[in-house]
């Protein structure tokens, strides 16, 4: 399969204006959004909801027509094109299976759509569901299957027609967590296994992490932020990537000092030594974007801070720590032959090195 | 900031699209020619006066007549032919053909000539609303509307009270039985399919003056049905069924947890029902109630049937029409005037009443209610009930031995005499006309609502709230009214050009009716069927390359499959029991079960048209088992079903 060419997609300057239904004043869903996805890359499009994610894909399906700007798969601009003359092929939340079809037929529609001989129609479909794992399942209905199977189907309808890009609508949200996880993984390893270029669109910011090549955050219609998740995860570039992915505190300071790839940081009068990256000059306030995972404490050290809460959690031991007057989450991690600090303890807080991240 | 690019990529996607665009602008052109354009001619005709006169040649010389003149001096006459001439008065003497005697015989060359007594026709047009004042200072008129008016209180106020009993105890009393409960759905099912004057008909022969029990039971000899309240008691029973199922359907909504919690704060029975059930009901029961008015209003065959000397509005212009009453304007203006009647009441329902109603009670019950058990609620209710079911019931079954005994008031022994007598006449010619007009208008009909529905709720484009409105506007618009519409509109043909005339008289204008009065119905049920369903099954077909119409007939038909069934038979259903526009449209041509029932009751021949009316009601009610058979068979799949639940 998937000998064809490959397709990318590029999105140039693409805005969507909506009219609010309440006040009826216009507003854009999406503003100024400009990617480029690489053909067989897997790229994510993650956000709170009425962030635009949905909107900007419907817009690569064809549901929706841009108000400005030029969609384009490959080389060839799509704007105008029906979503029925575009080659790419959806997979819904909801699954949107026929239901007055069995699985043969769901996965079928497509291909008898392209008037493929039966014979050919045949092998592919009963390739693409071994690869989805439904074998044997061809003349069930869809009712008759279990949510992870019906969104198998849902994979295999779409995949079935080869098509250039292949988008999905938070096709994951109606399972259950475990389901879900397994999910996610089966999706990546059939994206690679057939090299599909495909944009993905979820609000599971660790959904996001697991399955991406790339991830795009957005926020408000704009894109906040474009990279891998190590680049996201580590150097966020803003305080609402940072805070839309992981677990995180932000520490307040001024920039005292600056050296040869580190800078003194004052929070609440304390020193405080971290990695600098560029743009920084003595004298300007700063934010620390602290991961939970990144705080150590100590007996000693430069930062004092007071316990609020000690909990045992299995894997790690959480702490809450009030460093001044602003709370620390933190996590310690395996945290056996270490010592537990306990509420009311005074203990130091220091930090992983290359693990802290300035704003 | 709005930029029109996404508007401008709309429309041509929309225009990429061929078949939807010509489905559409078909759909748009039908429903203006077949909904509007007849109503609006109707309106045309009440204010739009042409009239000709003959006018003496001596005074247009001697320019004292009224005459219209050009400014090149000559006048219009309208020749023999009824064509427009224009002539310079000068040359009227030899303008044969325009040339008129006093009686309006057409003079020809060589007649002896008296010069006094030579006349042109003009004919003068103008806009005036003297029709108007005319109609309602005629008598008869103001009787009718007036009737009408009063009519329709009497009735929407007993339907929507006998319709909320009903509902009240199909929903909150606990009847044991399960016998009664079984009448209750025969009741509230049988005035819906059946033909509209079967209740007139048989309380004629139950109470009229030789009914069965006025006279053989009571030994009432001079009993009186015709009028109001025989009127009034056959349409009641005729359409409470409709504010049964309506209201049913709210208090199914009310959330048996907040009547709870007024019994749980001490309320009675009653005070729950006055302060808690009542209020919420409210517009639901203002909505019930316009309903009813609006069918009591445009209904016709029932006032024809049994309403003996007191006329409706809508049997009045059916009498001024068939009459042959010379005054166009008038009988134009009566029907604006139960065309206004009804549609001001169908506005205000649709627009207020009913989003009013989704506003107060929308969602589901949260769960079962407990039923009343009590005895003082149940037993003096379900009593009530069932005595109203067995009096319908007892109507229904008057019917087929109507046909069955040999002469009825005198001779109660049974023969078939009745039933033979219908064939040999042309019977079996009105069933075959009936029959096959109906079978050809339901197909067309369901089609057309179901595209009309998908159109309506998966599409955008612009005339979109057009189509919705105008085929849900013939909901309002009386049977009579649309039948002097047509009348209006087609008999000379499209604005009397003659386009279209040779449909009119034909069978064809006659399935056109059938589909315009059962359209309404056929897309309302396609729109709730369609709403159910999650937009993004539709959208995965067009992505995965469907166009419109592929995606119509493989995704969006089966999904809606019992819709459509469902209006296949409504509208056959509808189409062969229809009486009110057909009619005034029918031909010796053909033969029509309803008008030949209509006709034989007219004569008293009561025989002859219960044998009609057992073998229509037979055919209806066949024709709707089968209908249940089939989606219950062949229908949805029940996964369908399950999942839009």
């Amino acid at each position: 399969m998937a000998q064809k060419e490959k397709k990318g997609v590029r999105l140039d300057h693409i805005s969507k204006i909506y009219n609010d239904p309440k006040t009826g004043k216009a507003f854009y869903a999406v503003r100024d959004v400009s990617l480029v996805i690489e053909p067989g890359s897997f790229v994510t499009l993650l956000g709170p909801s009425g962030c635009g994610k949905t909107t900007t894909l419907r817009m690569i399906a064809g549901f929706e027509s841009p108000d400005e700007g030029e969609i384009y798969l490959g080389e060839e601009p799509i704007n105008a094109l029906m979503p029925n003359k575009r080659d790419t092929a959806m997979v819904f939340q909801s699954y949107a299976l026929f239901p007055h079809y069995n699985v043969y037929d769901n996965v079928a529609y497509g291909l008898k759509l392209r008037k493929m001989p039966k014979r050919e129609m045949d092998e592919r479909i009963a390739k693409i569901l071994d690869l989805v794992e439904l074998t044997g399942m061809e003349t069930r209905m869809t009712h008759q299957l279990s949510g992870g199977q019906q969104q198998r189907v849902a994979l295999a309808r779409a995949m079935v027609v080869e098509p250039s890009v292949l988008l999905f609508d938070e096709p994951l949200s109606n399972l259950d967590a475990k389901l879900r996880v397994s999910m996610r993984t089966e999706i990546r390893r059939i994206q690679q296994t057939l090299g599909i270029t495909a944009v993905y669109v979820t609000h599971d910011q660790a959904e996001a992490m697991a399955i991406s090549d790339h991830i795009i955050i957005m926020n408000k219609g704009v894109i906040a932020q474009m990279g891998t998740p190590e680049e996201i995860y580590h150097h966020p570039q803003s305080e609402f990537v940072a805070d839309f992915i992981g677990e995180v505190n932000f520490l307040e300071g001024d920039v005292t000092a600056v050296g040869e790839g580190a800078c003194t940081v004052s929070i609440d009068g304390h020193a405080v030594q971290v990695a600098n990256p560029d743009g920084f000059e003595v004298g300007k306030r700063c934010k620390l974007v602290l991961r939970p995972e990144a705080g150590i404490l100590a007996d000693t050290g430069a930062l004092p801070c007071k316990v609020a809460l000690s909990c045992f959690m299995g894997a790690y031991q959480n702490y809450h720590v009030m460093v001044g007057d602003t709370l620390v989450k933190l996590a310690d991690y395996c945290p056996v032959g270490r010592k537990v600090y306990r509420v009311g303890d005074t203990a130091y807080l220091s930090f992983r090195e290359g693990c802290v991240h300035m704003l | 900031m709005k930029s029109s690019q996404s508007a401008a990529l709309e429309r041509r996607k929309f225009f990429a699209d061929p078949v939807m665009v010509i489905t559409i602008a078909l759909l748009t052109v039908l429903l203006a020619l077949f909904i509007l354009y007849p109503l609006a001619m109707l309106l045309l005709d009440s204010i739009y006066v042409r009239e000709t006169s003959l006018v003496p040649v001596s005074q247009v010389r001697a320019g004292t007549a009224d005459v219209p003149l050009s400014e090149d001096g000559t006048i219009r006459v309208l020749d023999n032919k009824g064509k427009a001439v224009d002539v310079q008065p000068d040359a009227l003497e030899g303008a044969w053909g325009c040339l008129y005697a006093k009686n309006g015989r057409v003079l020809k060359e060589g007649d002896e000539i008296d010069p006094e007594n030579v006349y042109v026709k003009v004919q003068k047009r103008y806009v005036t609303f003297d029709a108007f004042p005319r109609i309602f200072a005629d008598y008869t008129f103001n009787t009718a509307f007036f009737n009408t008016l009063k009519l329709g209180m009497i009735t929407s106020f007993g339907s929507v009270i006998i319709g909320l009993m009903f509902a009240y105890v199909d929903c909150y009393v606990n009847v044991r039985s399960r016998a009664v409960r079984k009448m209750f759905d025969v009741v509230s099912t049988l005035p819906v399919v059946s033909p509209p004057f079967v209740l007139s008909l048989s309380m004629i022969l139950l109470f009229g003056r030789g009914g069965l029990i006025t006279r053989e039971l009571l030994g009432i000899y001079d009993s009186n049905v015709y009028g109001m309240w025989g009127i009034a008691i056959v349409q009641t029973l005729t359409f409470f069924p409709v504010c049964y199922m309506m209201l049913k359907g709210l208090l199914k909504n009310i959330d048996p947890s907040m009547e709870e919690a007024a019994r749980n704060m001490g309320a009675g029975r009653m005070k729950v029902f006055t302060t808690v059930t009542l209020p919420l009901m409210l517009p639901g029961l203002g909505n019930a109630f316009l309903v009813t008015f609006i069918e009591s209003v445009a209904d016709f065959a029932n006032p024809m049937m049994i309403g003996g000397s007191y006329d409706t509005l809508a049997t009045t212009i059916y009498l001024r029409i068939t009459g042959g009453s010379y005054d166009t304007n008038g009988a134009a203006a009566m029907a604006v005037v139960l065309l206004s009647i009804t549609l001001v009441l169908f506005l205000i329902q649709k627009y207020y009443l009913e989003a009013k109603t989704a506003a107060t009670l929308s969602g589901k019950a949260s769960r079962a209610r407990a039923l009343i058990d009590d005895r003082s609620v149940r037993v003096p209710l379900t009593i009530l009930c069932s005595l109203i079911s067995a009096f319908v019931i007892m109507m229904y079954i008057a019917i087929p031995f109507g046909a069955l005994f040999k002469l009825w008031g005198r001779d109660y022994s049974l023969s078939l005499k009745w039933f033979q007598q219908l064939f040999r006449d042309d019977g079996f010619k009105a069933f075959k006309d009936s029959f096959l007009l109906s079978l050809i208008a339901s197909p067309i009909t369901a089609l057309l609502s179901m595209i009309i529905s998908y159109l309506v709720v998966k599409k955008r484009f612009r005339g979109k709230a057009f189509i919705e409105f105008v085929s849900m506007l013939a909901m309002a618009v009386p049977g009579t009214v649309l039948g002097v519409g047509f009348i209006r509109g087609f008999a000379g043909g499209v604005f009397r050009t003659g386009f279209l005339q040779g449909i009119y008289g034909t069978g064809i204008i006659l399935v056109i009716v059938f589909v315009v009065r059962s359209l309404p119905v056929g897309t309302r049920s396609g729109i709730s069927a369609l709403r159910q369903i999650d937009k993004s099954i539709e959208e995965s077909a067009y992505d995965l390359g469907a166009g419109s119409a592929k995606v119509f007939l493989s995704v969006t038909l089966p999904l809606i499959k019992d819709s459509f069934l469902s209006g296949l038979v409504t509208t056959f259903v509808r189409s062969i029991t229809a009486i009110s526009a057909v009619i005034l449209l029918v031909t010796p041509r053909y033969l029509l079960i309803t008008c030949r029932i209509n006709e034989f009751a007219e004569k008293g021949a009561y025989g002859v048209a219960c044998a009609y009316a057992t073998i229509l009601i037979v055919i209806t009610y066949a024709a709707i088992v089968i209908m249940n058979w089939v989606i219950k068979h062949f229908g949805t799949s029940k996964a369908v079903r399950l999942k839009e639940e």
